[in-house]
């Protein structure tokens, strides 16, 4: 299988990418900070995963077109696409900084949508675009701001895309991981409902082997997240979580 | 609360700070570090009361596998590597009781394993490592006085961000093994003796509470395929179970399961290595006061007589004699002799005043003292076990440190 996953350095990117390269699968990784792309790269490789690398920040669009035709060229085709760029940030910068909750929502929804929109063009019937959302996205909460309001934007992107690509055969499939222990969460405290990245990333390629719509990751949030979403907002508003 | 795998003693750090590159690692600001990956170290030597600990299995990454020698990044488990390297015919050339534990870790603890007498410890197979430090990052290869430091230097020497380490070809999963019983210690030596000759691995689990009868275990990598077992059982919460009437019982039931099993077979190397893996979280049978495990390493028959007049009912007591292989390690543990691990469910006073009796009795025999497991030995004790202390000191990086060393070093 041929892979390209964007956001390559992020822990779940990281984690679902060695189950792919244990299977032998060819990667096109692109991440911003060449070392560490280097660095994940070698553990690819040495786990058995064929690698080629671009270092590119994937917030500069003029990069975008041509970096999907040299993905295109080296990997031939591509069978599925991991979409996996993401910032939470620093909540008192989210909340009072108007530059940087522009930035989150640059990086989380802006970007990913030029970048499914130019790849809606170019992918073949049986291929699968998979896109890491948030249960964030379900519901606005005070403790994540815009990274919340981004992650709903891409919620909805993704749901008009699969209704637009399923004809064509492409699956788009939209990943919800819960709370995960991962550098982007390591300011927060930890409970019992974090998972480990590698739990998502194992999920992550159950969601593309089965072609889900929805997944979340672990399955249970699927079902706090109804009864989330079902609170009355005279109700959830009052709500400190 | 993060704790040691015995759970005692308690420590509350000011701050826990994860790593997760080696590229642009650097050390976190607060003051005093110490690196914490899995935590199976059981006493205080992975603690750092009121300081900060570094967590380092964010550095999970392999680099090369090129040949017989691997490259990886010191937060990866044995596990993880065991499962990258057997199905190529490679194997690690040490492993511990268990596959939880980080490179990192054995290295700082220069793990030693079943077969001792032939392969030495952990250090002497780690060929280069990097280590950050206050005061830079450094390559270190055997030879380097900061390679010797840093082999079983309890974490205090910087932190280590990679290493490698040279593996052995093996057939494949497969251990053959062999469950002997024996009565006392005198067929226990003569087992060892013949078996140390013959075979890679050996090891022997006893009964104290029955005349040191026992099972004398030995096995070799072998031709076949072995599945590896499912997913471990977990303790899911504190429960206190052992004392002493279960763990007489447990024995009872040990002794007579081995004896009445097949005394030769094919086993998964996950079995056979790590067999305590299967249940996850047992650490939390001995309740929430935990648990403190006594090792020593004795010289002579006639000190590990001694010691083990003084041991009390414990389920998991674990006999080996080392080889000679010495490890560059300046605070390295094995050594020629016999080494004894025990386990003492925590109750306090009593407890600490049977670990004294062992104490004491080990290091007036000419023993030594494992700091991996170590909660409660006395600053005279650890000089007596580790005549290169003072060499080693110079070593320590200004801005580690650990509440074993506090406790040890103390004047």
């Amino acid at each position: 299988m041929k892979i390209l996953v964007l956001g390559a350095t992020s822990a779940i990117a990281q984690a679902a990418a060695r189950v792919w390269a244990q299977r032998g699968c060819e990667l096109f990784l692109v991440a911003r900070n060449g070392a560490r792309l280097s660095a994940v790269a070698d553990d690819l490789r040495a786990r058995g995963g064929r690698v080629l690398t671009v270092a590119q920040d994937l917030n500069d669009d003029s990069l975008h077109e041509a970096l999907l035709e040299n993905a295109l060229v080296a990997l031939g085709t591509i069978d599925a696409v991991l979409l996996a760029q993401g910032i939470l940030g620093d909540a008192l910068k989210r909340d009072n900084d108007p530059a940087f909750a522009e930035l989150v929502l640059r990086t989380n929804l802006t970007a990913p949508v030029r970048l499914l929109t130019l790849l809606a063009q170019r992918l073949k019937p049986g291929a699968c675009i998979a896109a890491v959302s948030s249960i964030a996205g379900e519901r606005g909460r005070a403790k994540v701001g815009v990274y919340g309001a981004s992650k709903a934007g891409l919620d909805s992107f993704l749901s008009a895309l699969r209704q637009r690509l399923r004809e064509r055969g492409v699956q788009v499939t939209t990943l919800k991981p819960g709370l995960v222990d991962t550098p982007m969460t390591a300011a927060l405290p930890k409970n019992a409902l974090y998972a480990s990245p590698a739990a998502v990333g194992r999920g992550i390629v159950r969601a593309v082997d089965r072609r889900c719509d929805v997944a979340y990751l672990p399955w249970w949030w699927r079902w706090v997240m109804r009864l989330v979403r079902a609170l009355p907002e005279a109700f959830f508003k009052r709500m400190k979580f | 609360m993060t704790e040691s795998w015995g759970r005692y003693p308690a420590a509350a750090h000011a701050a826990e700070v994860p790593i997760a590159w080696r590229t642009d690692a650097a050390l976190p600001s607060e003051r005093p570090l110490l690196p914490y990956a899995c935590g199976r170290s059981y006493g205080d030597s992975c603690l750092n009361d009121g300081g900060a600990l570094i967590r380092t299995r964010g550095l999970d990454r392999f680099i090369s596998l090129e040949g017989d020698v691997l490259r990886c990044e010191a937060g990866v488990t044995l596990g993880e590597i065991l499962e990258l390297t057997v199905p190529r015919g490679l194997f690690l050339p040490v492993v511990p009781g268990t596959k939880h534990v980080s490179v990192g870790g054995a290295i700082a603890n220069d793990i030693h394993g079943k077969n001792h007498h032939r392969a030495g410890t952990f250090g002497s197979h780690v060929r280069r490592f990097e280590i950050l430090r206050s005061n830079g990052r450094f390559e270190c290869a055997p030879g380097d006085p900061l390679f010797d430091a840093t082999i079983g230097g309890l974490g205090l020497t910087g932190l280590v961000l990679w290493a490698e380490i040279l593996m052995k070809r093996v057939p494949g999963p497969a251990i053959r093994m062999e469950a002997i019983p024996f009565e006392g210690l005198d067929e226990f030596f003569a087992l060892s003796d013949e078996s140390d000759a013959k075979f890679e691995y050996t090891v022997a689990w006893i009964d104290v509470l029955r005349d040191d009868r026992g099972i004398f275990f030995r096995g070799e990598h072998a031709e076949g395929k072995k599945r590896g077992p499912g997913a471990a059982r977990s303790v899911p919460f504190s429960l206190r179970l052992v004392n002493d009437f279960t763990v007489q019982a447990f024995n009872e039931a040990y002794f007579n399961a081995q004896k009445l099993g097949r005394r030769k077979k094919l086993q998964h190397y996950d079995k056979f290595f790590f067999p305590l893996d299967g249940v996850a979280h047992w650490n939390r049978l001995y309740g929430k006061g935990g648990f403190l495990q006594f090792q020593c390493v004795v010289p002579t028959a006639d000190a590990l007589r001694a010691v083990l007049k003084e041991a009390p009912p414990s389920p998991l007591t674990v006999l080996k004699k080392f080889g000679e292989v010495k490890s560059p390690g300046m605070l390295s543990f094995p050594r020629p002799g016999f080494t004894l691990a025990l386990d003492l469910a925590n109750r306090g006073g009593e407890t600490y005043a049977t670990y004294i009796r062992l104490e004491r009795t080990a290091i007036e025999a000419g023993g030594a003292l494992y700091p991996a497991k170590d909660a409660r030995m006395n600053p005279k004790s650890f000089a007596a076990s580790f005549p290169r202390r003072e060499e080693f000191a110079k070593f320590i990086d200004p801005a580690f440190s650990s509440s074993f060393w506090r406790r040890v070093s103390r004047p």
